[in-house]
């Protein structure tokens, strides 16, 4: 039986940009099925995602990036999916490089792949200094925790197999969900491997992020970090 | 030898805790306060009645704790630790809350995507 894939894709007020992220999605493989989560949207996002012909699951109210992407893996358990592809609703993640992400899944090499911005070949990101000191500080810090070396723990572009689908469905963190899960994947002993990609600059909407909130998200996401190796493992090893 | 607790504070300390224990009481009885979160409360009103009270005791803590000058700072500060109690349980039922509130979202939002897949989002 061939692989079921389908790509989930969070959008939140992305009206402009996320119908011509599904067509994208679509040109590039027509037999991958995608899935919207509209996450609190006020404008049009779910009729424009359900027009370019994705399923949409539209959330009541607004639960923050982590918890639309963890409806996405809920979604791709219920309904059968044995590989996702994660990718943001802004456009900034280019179809075109998901066979590089889903590659090593394919040789059973990982559970889990990231598109980094860093590693070697990657694009040339440019991002303020504060964002950069930020994505640095975790890449060092989950790098230490994880005794592996990784370049970019932000990074929203990912592939997934059915076991971490298992593990990400059962739970997922909140704000800043890319970091704490890479910590969250290695202590449930799921192999994480990150290929070169480049991202695209943002084409409409604006990053979520001010300079205020950056700083309370990093100290708050250390925190979880350094309490989450603590912490007991929500999927025993032998389910997943 | 330490300072006995003035009369009036004393006095002005009993009538306080009592009305707090009434309170919540009276809460409890209208439904508006469940049980389980009136406990604490509860028990912050029949410790601070009884320190208030019993004004021998309150001198014997001040004195193993060494405050020598005020015996009734003690009251405070047993007020306020129970009140940081309170507010650390209160934190760790807002947390548990809004877990199950993400869950319930989500739940929602998958059924009715499976309930009318094809429906526009409901109107706002």
């Amino acid at each position: 039986m061939p692989d079921r894939r389908i790509a989930i894709v969070p959008a939140r007020n992305e009206e402009e940009a996320v119908a011509r992220v599904v067509e994208e999605l679509r040109a590039f493989d027509s037999g991958l099925d995608v899935v919207v989560i509209d996450d609190g949207s006020e404008d049009q996002t779910a009729a424009r995602a359900a027009a370019a012909g994705a399923a949409v699951v539209s959330l009541p109210f607004n639960l923050g990036i982590g918890g639309a992407v963890q409806t996405g893996f809920k979604y791709a358990l219920a309904n059968g999916y044995d590989t996702v592809i994660r990718l943001d609703g802004d456009g900034q993640h280019d179809p075109q490089q998901i066979p590089n992400l889903l590659a090593p899944l394919e040789r059973g090499e990982a559970d889990v792949v990231v598109g980094s911005r860093f590693a070697e070949g990657g694009g040339d990101y440019k991002a303020p200094f504060a964002r950069r000191a930020g994505i640095r500080w975790f890449a060092q810090l989950v790098s230490l925790l994880t005794r592996q070396k990784l370049t970019d723990t932000t990074s929203g572009f990912q592939a997934v197999n059915a076991r971490a689908i298992r593990l990400f469905a059962a739970d997922y963190p909140h704000d800043y969900p890319e970091v704490e899960a890479v910590v969250m994947v290695v202590r449930h002993r799921l192999r994480i491997l990150e290929v070169p990609a480049q991202m695209r600059g943002r084409e409409t909407g604006r990053s979520s992020i001010t300079l205020l909130r950056s700083l309370y998200y990093a100290i708050k996401v250390t925190l979880a970090l350094l309490v989450g190796i603590f912490r007991r493992r929500v999927v025993p090893l032998e389910e997943l | 030898m330490n300072p006995v607790t003035p009369l009036y504070v004393s006095i002005a300390a009993t009538v306080a805790s009592i009305l707090l224990i009434l309170v919540v009481l009276e809460l409890i009885r209208s439904r508006r306060l469940r049980e389980r979160y009136a406990l604490l409360w509860l028990a912050t009103g029949v410790v601070l009645l009884v320190l208030s009270v019993w004004r021998g005791g309150l001198n014997t803590i001040a004195g193993w704790v060494g405050v020598t000058g005020y015996p009734p700072a003690v009251l405070f500060a047993v007020a306020t630790l129970f009140i940081l109690a309170v507010l650390l349980h209160y934190s760790t039922v807002i947390s548990k809350l809004a877990d199950q509130n993400v869950i319930l979202a989500q739940r929602l939002a998958l059924l009715e995507q499976r309930v009318r897949p094809e429906r526009e989002p409901r109107e706002r």
